[in-house]
């Protein structure tokens, strides 16, 4: 339980970051709590030559509200949120999203960008971010692109990050105060990894209803458009779903009919009870 | 190895150490601080919890390396801490503990409960404790503990949680360009130079390892 030797360096910006995990050849990889990572090197599952720290890089943990979106630094941590350092009631599931995740112990460390580039697909922050309608911020030190929240995860550990990219920011459009959401996620114990996730954002001031079906064996499926899977307009009462399109999606996803596939029936049903009344 | 400097329990530490030498190794192995527990070493069972510049954390999975400059409390630096010093009493009054092994992580998530939330039913202790796992008392006597803690805190606090504003996770500081990465020897001679030395330094360490006393013990 303790991890392979590895060198460390502490960049002293972004760009040196970048350059280090450039120069390390792919065998290099960022850190910024460790919340994640941490784990993965004490087990070896990973084990990098290089880790570079990022965690005290100010630009990385500035927090920004524009007129149409915020946007909250990568190593901003859960608890930052939970405790809203950063005021976030523009979108007000935020706070109580990061209440949920893990402990409070782990959360103090735990931060936003960590947790989407370490890409575990049970994981709160990878899940919700896209049934917010999120983009991410990515650099390479020198140029900075833009990815939506919905093709940032590839599958189950694996982004769209570059070698020598890192994650900078989380860019969140702002809701309206008429906002309808609910998250549900279904564990064996309070602060362990999900079974299954569901979450369900409706804001028809911003012409916003999406879901996402979570921790799934690969990347979240969002859709994007969720009257969907709504059988009628939910906000005039209780939520139907439409079982079979959401078997199809699962199916899709090689989630093969059974208890898994009532988990994530169950944890939507829950999510969009939240959000609309049961 | 890698120069760190930090402070524990109040006082001014330095060390060099291995960069893959997580907090509480650093904390026992060379401080001899055994306060600190270690069991699963995976963040999940919560026996290694303690505060990173207030806040608390877990020492497995947070690298020794990386508290540079940080402020680290352990269990035997809050001895004195009014907190701790009802907590304790709590817990031997209801029975909070019997192996004790889980007891210096639940303290110092106990004490964090009492100051950070000081309406707290049962039912949120119970959730705010979910990351300390303890396999003898069936936490039945710990969250009574607690309780009564809350209880008696409500009425003259003794202390609320310290007021965090750096935002980013507890302990981390911005890098200081004259020690870190940029003043790196970026030079290939520098590079050969560096290199030599740490086989030099590793076989010397093989060789400590091997004499039948610890050169190194007093190394701090």
């Amino acid at each position: 339980m303790k991890p392979a030797a590895f060198e460390y360096v502490r960049a002293g910006s972004i760009k040196e970051a970048c350059a280090a995990l450039r120069e390390a050849n792919g065998e290099a990889r960022p850190i910024a709590g460790g919340q994640s990572l941490g784990p993965m090197l004490n087990l070896r599952l990973v084990q990098p030559r290089l880790l570079v720290d990022i965690s005290g890089l100010q630009e990385l943990s500035d927090f920004h509200e524009g007129d149409d979106v915020i946007r909250i630094g990568a190593c901003i941590t859960a608890s930052d949120i939970e405790d809203q350092r950063i005021a976030t009631p523009a979108v007000p599931m935020l706070a109580e999203v990061a209440a949920g995740i893990a402990y409070r112990a782990v959360r103090n460390r735990s931060t936003i960008g960590g947790s989407l580039c370490h890409a575990d697909p049970a994981a709160d922050w990878v899940n919700l971010l896209p049934a917010l309608g999120a983009s991410y911020v990515v650099t390479d030190g020198a140029k900075t692109r833009t990815v939506p929240a919905e093709m940032f995860t590839i599958s189950a550990y694996e982004t769209a990050l570059q070698p020598g990219e890192i994650l900078s920011a989380i860019c969140i459009p702002k809701l309206s105060r008429e906002v309808r959401w609910g998250y549900v996620k279904l564990s064996r114990k309070i602060g362990k990894f999900a079974l299954a996730i569901g979450a369900v954002v409706f804001d028809g001031g911003r012409d916003v209803f999406r879901a996402v079906l979570g921790a799934t064996h690969g990347k979240p499926i969002v859709v994007a458009d969720a009257t969907e899977i709504f059988a009628h307009q939910p906000f005039r009462g209780p939520a139907k779903i439409d079982e079979l399109r959401i078997a199809e999606l699962l199916e899709e996803r090689g989630i093969a009919p059974g208890p898994a596939r009532h988990l994530y029936l169950a944890a939507l049903r829950r999510a969009a009870a939240e959000a609309f009344g049961s | 190895m890698t120069a760190i400097l930090l402070s524990v329990n109040g006082r001014k530490v330095e060390g060099a150490v291995e960069p893959r030498m997580h907090l509480a190794d650093f904390l026992r192995e060379t401080l001899h601080l055994t306060g600190t527990h270690l069991r699963c070493e995976q963040g999940v069972c919560g026996a290694c919890t303690l505060l990173i510049d207030g806040a608390p954390a877990r020492s497995c999975i947070t690298y020794a390396v990386a508290c540079q400059e940080a402020e680290i409390k352990t269990i035997e630096g809050l001895e004195q801490d009014p907190i701790i010093e009802r907590l304790r009493a709590a817990f031997s009054r209801e029975h909070g503990l019997q192996c004790g092994f889980c007891t210096p992580g639940m303290l110092i998530t106990a004490r964090d409960i009492v100051m950070r939330l000081p309406d707290a039913d049962e039912r949120r202790v119970r959730v705010e404790l979910s990351g300390n796992l303890c396999r003898c008392t069936g936490y039945a006597g710990i969250v009574r503990a607690i309780c009564r803690v809350l209880a008696e805190n409500r009425g003259t606090p003794l202390a609320i949680a310290p007021n965090r504003t750096r935002l980013g996770p507890a302990g981390a500081r911005p890098p200081h360009p004259a020690r870190d990465y940029a003043a790196a020897p970026r030079l290939l001679l520098h590079r050969i130079v560096a290199a030599k030395l740490s086989i030099f330094r590793s076989a010397l360490r093989n060789v400590a390892r091997r004499l039948p006393f610890s050169p190194f013990a007093k190394m701090r």
